[in-house]
């Protein structure tokens, strides 16, 4: 067996190394990060003054639902596999992912996909204009052209999900090192198995919904049409059904990675580790059963609205558990503050606060007011960026001297961070105000007494772009070189991935490890 | 490094990234296609993906035969398997799922009934019946409307009851193969596979028939308003899977008698195409209740 990588090009295109498949989702991630960066920078300049300013509406639209899309499928979903990919089979002491070659197609299916969805933007008719949740009939029955390709970019993208999820799954139950019982794993272990059967679960509904669009778009099938007996309220609840448990995709991952960080930085174990796995598994079961929440004006009979309400509600209890346990294993710690820690103790703060705005838009008569505002956009924003996005990158400050061997540079992390840290607030919290003045989302001009907030907004958005410059240039240069990290990185850090040298070899292990 | 390594982990493929060219070929193809152009991107990533898949399947066969697998591995094809398995179910859960939510809320509202029945109002007349023979479009419109609810709907007790009687007899004949694999008992074991294989055969032909039947003679179609949806898509798919897996069985059934793979204590290959054959058996009995006895 070969010891390391291939030389040249082929090397990426044939691997089937967890290390260099997690390296190519995480790259991958970046660039999409960056190219729904510039749409949402699109959509900031645009909103900068009320009136019509840069771009035409139609245009409009079709950046906000790009970017949508972008972020969800191509940025944050992607990074977590190529966490997952990377730190998965180390931290349960396996040689590799249980089936490689299945990892490297569910890669590489994914920039064949977005190339495929970013070409809509070419296309007549121009991308998909019907937000990223494409609601029937602006998504079927005046949709433009180019939603046949919108379909079909989700299709593919959906199967490279399931791929990923099972392979995952697998590697999970079966590749854990001897001694590695369940409730020994480490939390991103855990809530990455959660998360996995989360993805194959819902995935396969995303898949039948876009095919049910397709049918109606072309073969005259009546799904979303009253005329033929059908319900457009139904494409919501399929889409919600696949689009609830799909955010909670997007958080279980950054559950477990905080879980790591915090206790390292705080050199305290982590408080409540097995409650943490039981809220885990709770959040993800309730995650099933409140979709309609975001469905609360469409018209549900009395009962639905109050049973989704209360479920929805629900849902905060698990999740109180565990800030109450991050909260509390920093509670009298001898704490520092290294970038991975900063973005990390920003994610407890801003991440309950968007849970916050998110429990007042739970409750079903005060959603009449909310729904389809600027409120939306601040609460799933605060829970995605400080949320998803800086537990994301806090997992890459922390493992990147693991995987480099080089430490980064900490001025400039924490110059990233404050920056971030800035952008993020000054950008998203005036939305909730906005929203709550009644400003609604997704349109490309607006009613003059929102001009200050708006403002204020885009500027604090073209901040937090900056910020990801430095991010880039820091990682690139901890990549090249950089002082040399240690085998352990940090002070006395728990898990399997410390005790590989750094950085890790390309074959983390060949023989089980002992796991005490 | 170690020179006894008790992992194996395959060196690089060429595979995936082949596989890549063709699923995006075949989606990209199949858009083209569909929005007007030409088909043949699609017909050509549909030839490459079925080609590399079968080099796919052959390296993995050959590697089980060199004893390369582990039982870790093997291990771990069974789980794939299995919940890929379990994600079919979730595809075919949101088209029961959207049948039901028509026949229990929508379509009980556009009739007028209960608290949501003002959308009525928009429909004046429509009648709420299932299966739905009138559409609310035409109960508006009349003979100008445009999508038109079926004449006739299939009789549950014809050709479906004996497609269930079929499929439900598959399933017994594919598990007695399956025993006289395990006993080591080739002839037999072939021989009651080619069963099953008949059996889904003959379940397609009947399908196809009943298809045959609802366009020409009882104008359901997959345009006739909401039953011929849910109908066809149900029936639809689960069809393409019988078809699937019909494949499947088929292909283990050629690689027994012509190649004599498989021993009694390592098929998985088998197992995995058997039970894909079960699962397309359950959900058939689903359809058969759902869809064609509670919808007639
Ligand atoms: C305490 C937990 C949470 C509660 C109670 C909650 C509640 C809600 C409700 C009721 C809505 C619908 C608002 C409306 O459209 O009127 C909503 C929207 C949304 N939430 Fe949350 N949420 C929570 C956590 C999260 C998390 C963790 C994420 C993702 C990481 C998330 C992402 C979203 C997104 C993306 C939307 C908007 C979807 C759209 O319409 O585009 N939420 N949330
Ligand atoms: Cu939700």
């Amino acid at each position: 067996m070969a010891h390391g990588p291939k030389p040249g090009f082929t090397r990426w295109l044939y691997t089937t190394n967890h290390k260099d498949i997690g390296s190519m989702y995480l790259w991958f991630s970046f660039a999409m990060f960056l190219l729904g960066g510039c749409m949402a920078l699109v959509i900031r300049a645009e909103l900068f003054q009320p009136g019509l300013q840069i771009v035409q509406p139609d245009f409009f639209n079709q950046m906000t639902t790009m970017h949508g899309l972008i972020m969800v499928f191509g940025a944050v979903m992607p990074a977590f596999v190529g966490l997952a990919n990377w730190m998965v089979p180390m931290m349960i002491g396996a040689p590799d992912m249980a089936l490689p070659r299945m990892n490297n197609w569910s890669f590489w299916i994914l920039p064949f996909a977005f190339a495929m969805l970013a070409s809509t933007l070419f296309m007549e008719g121009g991308a998909p204009n019907f937000g990223w949740t494409f609601y029937a009939p602006l998504s079927t029955e005046y949709a433009p052209p180019s939603v046949t390709f919108f379909i079909f970019a989700i299709h593919i993208m959906g199967a490279s999900s399931i791929m990923g999820a099972i392979n995952i799954v697998a590697t999970i139950l079966n590749m854990r090192a001897p001694g590695m019982t369940l409730m020994k794993m480490p939390l991103f272990v855990w809530t990455w198995l959660i998360t996995a059967y989360l993805l194959i679960a819902v995935m396969p509904v995303l898949a039948g919904v876009v095919t049910m669009m397709l049918m109606d778009i072309h073969f005259g099938t009546s799904f979303f049409s009253a005329a033929g007996g059908g319900d457009p309220v139904l494409f919501q609840h399929v889409f919600w059904f696949f689009g609830h448990p799909e955010v909670y995709i997007m958080i279980l991952p950054a559950f477990g990675i905080v879980s790591a960080i915090i206790p390292t930085f705080a050199r305290k174990p982590l408080f409540g580790y097995s409650s943490m796995v039981y809220a885990t598994a709770s959040i993800a079961f309730l995650s099933f059963i409140v979709w309609a929440h975001h469905m609360f004006t469409v018209g549900m009979p009395i009962a639905g609205e109050l049973f989704f309400m209360y479920a929805t509600m629900l849902i905060a209890v698990p999740t109180g558990v565990k800030v109450f346990n991050w909260v509390t294993t920093m509670f009298r710690g001898s704490m520092t503050f290294e970038t991975p820690m900063l973005f990390s103790i920003a994610f407890v703060i801003l991440f309950t606060l968007g849970g916050f705005s998110g429990l007042m838009l739970a409750i079903a008569p005060a959603d009449f007011q909310y729904h389809d505002t600027y409120f939306v956009v601040a609460h799933f924003h605060y829970v995605l960026v400080p949320g998803a996005i800086f537990s994301i990158t806090a997992g890459v400050y922390y493992w990147l001297p693991k995987w480099t061997g080089n430490m980064y540079n900490e001025t400039m992390g924490k110059v990233h961070f404050w920056m971030a840290f800035v952008g993020l607030n000054v950008t998203f919290f005036p939305m909730h105000f906005v929203g709550l003045a009644g400003m609604p989302r997704r349109i490309p001009d607006y009613a003059l007494q929102f001009a200050d907030f708006n403002q204020i907004a885009s500027v604090g958005a073209f901040l937090f772009g900056a910020a990801q410059i430095v991010f880039l240039f820091n990682v690139i240069r901890t990549v090249k070189g950089g002082k040399k990290a240690t085998d352990e990185v940090w002070e006395n850090p728990e898990g399997l991935e410390w005790s590989v040298p750094s950085p890790a070899p390309y074959h983390t292990f060949s023989t089980p490890p002992v796991v005490r | 490094m170690a020179t006894e390594s008790s992992y194996y982990v395959p060196e690089q493929s060429r595979l995936p990234i082949f596989a890549t060219i063709g699923i995006f070929l075949t989606a990209f193809g199949a858009a083209t296609w569909i929005n007007g152009g030409s088909s043949y991107i699609f017909f050509a990533g549909a030839l490459s993906m079925a080609t590399v898949l079968w080099f796919w399947f052959a390296a993995v066969i050959k590697e089980n035969m060199q004893g390369l697998n582990s039982d870790q591995l093997k291990r771990s094809y069974v789980w794939g398997m299995g919940w890929f398995i379990f994600s079919e179910v979730m595809f075919f859960a949101a088209f029961f799922g959207a049948l039901y939510y028509i026949r229990t809320f929508s379509l009980p509202w556009l009739g007028g009934e209960g608290d949501r029945g003002s959308s009525n109002m928009l429909w004046e007349g429509f009648q709420n019946t299932w299966p739905l023979m009138v559409t609310p479009e035409q109960a508006v419109s009349g003979e100008a409307a445009k999508v038109v609810g079926p004449k006739g709907i299939i009789d549950p007790w014809h050709l479906p009851l004996l497609n269930t009687v079929l499929l439900l007899a598959s399933s017994v004949t594919v598990h007695i193969a399956h025993v006289y694999l395990k006993k080591d008992k080739r002839q037999a074991f072939n021989l009651w596979l080619g069963a099953t294989v008949a059996l889904g055969i003959a379940f397609l032909f009947f399908q196809v028939e009943e298809y045959l039947e609802a366009y020409q003679q009882l104008g359901l179609t997959l345009e006739s308003g909401i039953y011929g949806t849910t109908f066809f898509m149900l029936t639809g798919f689960h069809g393409a899977h019988v078809t699937l897996g019909t494949i499947m069985l088929l292909i283990m059934l050629l690689r027994s008698v012509i190649a004599h793979h498989f021993k009694p204590d390592d098929h998985f290959g088998f197992e995995a195409a058997s039970w894909y054959w079960h699962f397309v058996d359950v959900v058939w009995v689903g359809l058969f209740i759902f869809v064609y006895v509670l919808g007639a």
